[in-house]
């Protein structure tokens, strides 16, 4: 099946031919199957919001081609706003993203953007706001007098609300509560699952990717430095380190139990640290 | 012992829209900070610690009862300055406070508000950028730098104020590890170093366990109070409040349920890894 998305030889300059150009991103190429969860990382700074809104069409490349469903999304007007709908993009920043006087209004901002009709809005708002854990009464009061993590939610119920097939998520859970945390990623699973959607979830959270996503991007400097499963990049710790990454704390644990010469294999998520472990000591149990 | 912060029968209300009632964050909070402690801060999304935090230096005052700082009532007006100069804050976005072109400039921003002189001023920069690991970018352009490295400056500018005591409200939400280490160790280091009270409100647990003492807030009050292991081992708690354990605890509460009976306060990795070495190596029957 063709892929979603291509990125092909991506490059993109900031600010050219001033003081401050900054090439943020160097011939970068990837592909995005449908239904496929993604997880990106890297150093601040390494680009990975400047690819982002490259997805989406936010920002134009300075060469290089975005294919959406095999066509590319800068070859004609409508398939550029297209993009904008089909590939939704939650900012790291929520604020930016913040502008209606209340909270209804700014989740109905983009369906009603796409031409729909007043009830499919309101089910599509009341849908998306439950997903994402706000209330009936939140949805009336002003987004910007809601705290840093309930400001997330509306930001992310305002996209998801669009009901995109790739769903771009600038760090989700930065400033959530752990519940918080697990409450939303699940939903984005369950989006994934029930619409076949393609997710990109950028995080500094280790522990998180490790958890969820079958694939991994690992830009640094500009460049994609690194592409493959979660078992596949974090056993390059050293490198990861060095970048300015690291690997999820179990990870971490079960590496200092190899030093102290327990046989384990590594692994990266509780779950699999628990299994590890009652295998081991119902191991040890025999003896 | 003295205390440097004193939250006394604290009531805040956000004023309501229009005709609307306002949001009730506190009817009856109560804390006190010990000068020189590192305290961190845990709560729920919209459990109120940004608005404990703003009552720390007088950016919110109170609507009842009291908030005390190094003996000063934050709602006297005469003190305010004096208030703020005792507390500085940093905030979660490192963009959002950067004010000048340049690294020393945007440093020297807090102090020149204090009516400092210019001697005096560049002494603390110099040293205040020492501190964060920083002098050798006095000369950069401070939007160019990586986000640790903006946080770090924020704090500098903060520590050039010369305060007693140094807030922050999630400091780390944007960085990449690396800049949260560097976040985490710059802050414990002052701390340890120059003996500055330190409030660190954040959402990530393992940097909590590296504070002295654990404060955990839900609906305006105190929920949990004590050292990062009195605090981390109570799993079900926190659970129940929406929060969570370091990922080392919450791997031994696991394990628990699968049959091992392990202690819940072995925070470090390292710590977690001997102890379930041991586990699994003097484990034999009878023993489940
Ligand atoms: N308008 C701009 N002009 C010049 N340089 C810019 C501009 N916007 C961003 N940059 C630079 O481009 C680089 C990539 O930025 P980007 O925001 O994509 O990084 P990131 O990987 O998302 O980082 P973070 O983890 O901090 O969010 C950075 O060095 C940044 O300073
Ligand atoms: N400017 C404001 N006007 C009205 N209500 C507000 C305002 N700021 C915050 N609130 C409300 O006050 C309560 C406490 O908010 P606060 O920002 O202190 O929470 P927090 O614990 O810092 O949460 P988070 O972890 O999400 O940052 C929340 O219910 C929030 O919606
Ligand atoms: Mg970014
Ligand atoms: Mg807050």
């Amino acid at each position: 099946m063709e892929p979603i998305l291509q990125v092909q030889n991506l490059n993109y300059i900031y600010s050219q031919g001033t003081p401050f150009e900054h090439q943020a991103l160097m011939d970068v190429s990837f592909s995005v199957r449908r239904g496929e969860f993604l997880g990106i990382i890297g150093h601040t700074g390494s680009g990975k919001s400047t690819l982002m809104q490259q997805l989406n069409g936010l920002l134009k490349p300075t060469s290089g081609k975005i294919l959406l469903d095999g066509k590319d999304i800068w070859s004609d007007k409508k398939l550029t706003r297209q993009a904008r709908f089909r590939v939704g993009l939650v900012f790291q920043y929520p604020e930016y993203q913040l502008f209606e006087e209340t909270v209804y209004r700014d989740i109905a901002f983009g369906p009603r953007n796409m031409g729909l009709k007043e009830d499919e809005i309101d089910r599509r708002v009341r849908d998306a706001a439950r997903a994402v854990g706000l209330t009936d009464a939140q949805l009336q009061v002003s987004p910007f007098d809601l705290s840093g993590g309930q400001k997330r939610r509306v930001a992310i119920a305002g996209v998801i609300a669009m009901e995109p097939e790739v769903l771009i998520l600038d760090e989700p859970t930065a400033g959530l509560d752990p519940a918080g945390r697990a409450e939303i990623l699940g939903y984005i699973e369950h989006y994934r699952k029930t619409h076949n959607a393609a997710i990109l979830m950028v995080s500094h959270s280790m522990d998180d990717v490790a958890r969820l996503t079958e694939r991994l991007l690992v830009m640094n400097g500009s460049k994609l430095a690194m592409d493959g499963t979660p078992a596949e990049v974090f056993a390059r710790s050293d490198e990861l380190l060095e970048m300015g990454l690291n690997i999820p704390e179990v990870t971490r644990v079960f590496l200092d139990l190899k030093k102290m010469g327990l046989d384990v294999e590594p692994v990266y998520t509780i779950g699999q640290a628990v299994e590890a472990l009652k295998k081991l000591k119902g191991g040890a149990a025999v003896c | 012992m003295s205390e440097i912060i004193s939250v006394e029968h604290l009531a805040y209300s956000y004023p309501g829209v229009d005709d609307t009632p306002g949001v009730a964050v506190f009817e009856d909070m109560n804390l006190k900070v010990e000068e020189g402690s590192f305290v961190a801060v845990l709560g729920g999304n919209g459990c109120g610690k940004s608005t404990l935090a703003k009552h720390f230096n007088s950016i919110l005052l109170p609507c009842g009862g009291r908030v005390m700082v190094c003996g000063m009532d934050t709602a006297d007006e005469e003190r305010l300055i004096a208030v703020r100069r005792n507390v500085g804050m940093v905030f979660q976005n490192p963009d959002n406070q950067i004010v000048a072109n340049v690294v020393e400039e945007d440093v020297a921003f807090g102090p020149e508000n204090l009516g400092i002189s210019s001697a005096e001023i560049r002494r603390r920069v110099d040293n205040a950028l020492r501190q964060v690991g920083m002098n050798e970018f006095a000369q950069h352009a401070p939007h160019l730098l990586s986000g640790g490295q903006k946080q770090r400056i924020a704090i500098a500018g903060i520590i050039a104020m010369e305060p007693k005591c140094i807030v922050l409200d999630e400091p780390t939400a944007m960085l990449d590890p690396r800049g949260r280490r560097e976040v985490i160790d710059t802050v414990m280091k002052l701390n340890r170093e120059k003996g500055i009270t330190v409030v660190l409100i954040t959402h990530h647990m393992d940097e909590a366990a590296k504070a002295q003492r654990v404060v955990v807030l839900h609906e305006g009050k105190v929920a949990a109070d004590g050292t990062p292991k009195e605090v981390f081992s109570q799993v079900e708690l926190l659970h129940s409040l929406g929060l969570a354990a370091p990922e080392t605890v919450e791997l031994c509460w696991e394990l628990n349920k699968q049959g091992f009976s392990l202690p819940l306060d072995r925070l470090g990795e390292e710590e977690c890894a001997r102890l379930l070495y041991d586990a699994v190596k003097t484990q034999c029957p009878g023993g489940n």
